[in-house]
């Protein structure tokens, strides 16, 4: 086994075991928390697959905007010296039963299918000025559009969450 | 070396992971971080093709599904905040005000 498998096993075990406590765990905080790591093995799986300026944004708009605002989410609706932040008893035995199902239908499909693969790999130091030109030049509208969403998105949600006003 | 199929299942249990998060969880919050889980998950499988590809499109298509999944983690969480403010609960099963 060389290195390269090493560390993709590590970052898997990362991603899936930190993705099983933010589903399965009882505390809301232990969850968020979890949600961190689980983004950061993602985050390092996209490093060996050497989209490095994706990792980073990885690492900027989930770890440090997503996840903020999830913990933000829960402060505010859990009660914090309270019991409250426990959440009810989880049933095992439907969730396992989903989990075997679907995950073996999805990954028998993924396995049995002959994927085609590129001789040519893709050139690590050219991956950011790539990304740059494609979203001025090919997909420049959906560029556009993606800046339009978030501003709406930003306004709609200080809309909806600023509390009323009377009168 | 690692194939694409190894990839591919990755990202295939960490999407039903979230799947059975949103189907069992009823904390708003929790199927809102699984709902995140299965984005990630179908951008690590974009990211894997387009690896081994050898083309930098799949990349591309991550970046306007961050850009989403960041616009969504804005307005859910002001629906949840809002939804608490009015109800006192993020209980799924207790939130029934557009049921008649």
């Amino acid at each position: 086994m060389d290195l390269y498998a090493i560390i993709f096993y590590l970052f898997a075990v990362i991603t899936l075991g930190s993705a099983t406590i933010v589903v399965f765990s009882k505390n809301v905080v232990y969850s968020a928390f979890a949600l961190l790591f689980a983004l950061f093995g993602v985050a390092g799986l996209y490093v060996l697959l050497m989209a490095d300026f994706l990792a980073i944004t990885q690492l900027l708009v989930y770890v440090g905007g997503i996840l903020v605002l999830v913990l933000f989410g829960v402060m505010l609706t859990t009660k914090v010296f309270d019991v409250q932040m426990k959440t009810k008893t989880i049933q095992m035995v439907p969730a396992v039963a989903i989990l075997g199902l679907l995950s073996g239908t999805i990954v028998g499909v993924f396995w049995s299918t002959d994927w085609y693969i590129s001789e040519n790999p893709i050139d690590v130091a050219k991956t950011a000025p790539q990304i740059g030109n494609m979203l001025l030049t090919t997909y420049l509208l959906p560029f556009e559009i993606a800046s339009v969403v978030l501003l709406v998105a930003l306004i709609g949600a200080a809309m909806i969450a600023r509390r009323e006003r009377k009168g | 070396m690692i194939s694409v199929e190894q990839y591919l299942a990755l990202s295939a249990v960490m999407f039903v992971i979230g799947v059975v998060g949103v189907l069992v969880r009823r904390n708003a919050i929790i199927v809102f971080m699984s709902i995140e889980l299965m984005l990630n998950s179908v951008n690590l499988t974009l990211v894997a093709f387009s690896a081994y590809l050898g083309d930098v499109t799949g990349q591309m298509l991550v970046f306007f599904v961050m850009t989403v999944a960041a616009a969504e983690a804005a307005v859910g969480l002001a629906i949840i905040i809002a939804l608490y403010r009015i109800r006192q609960t993020v209980n799924i099963d207790d939130i029934n005000i557009l049921k008649w």
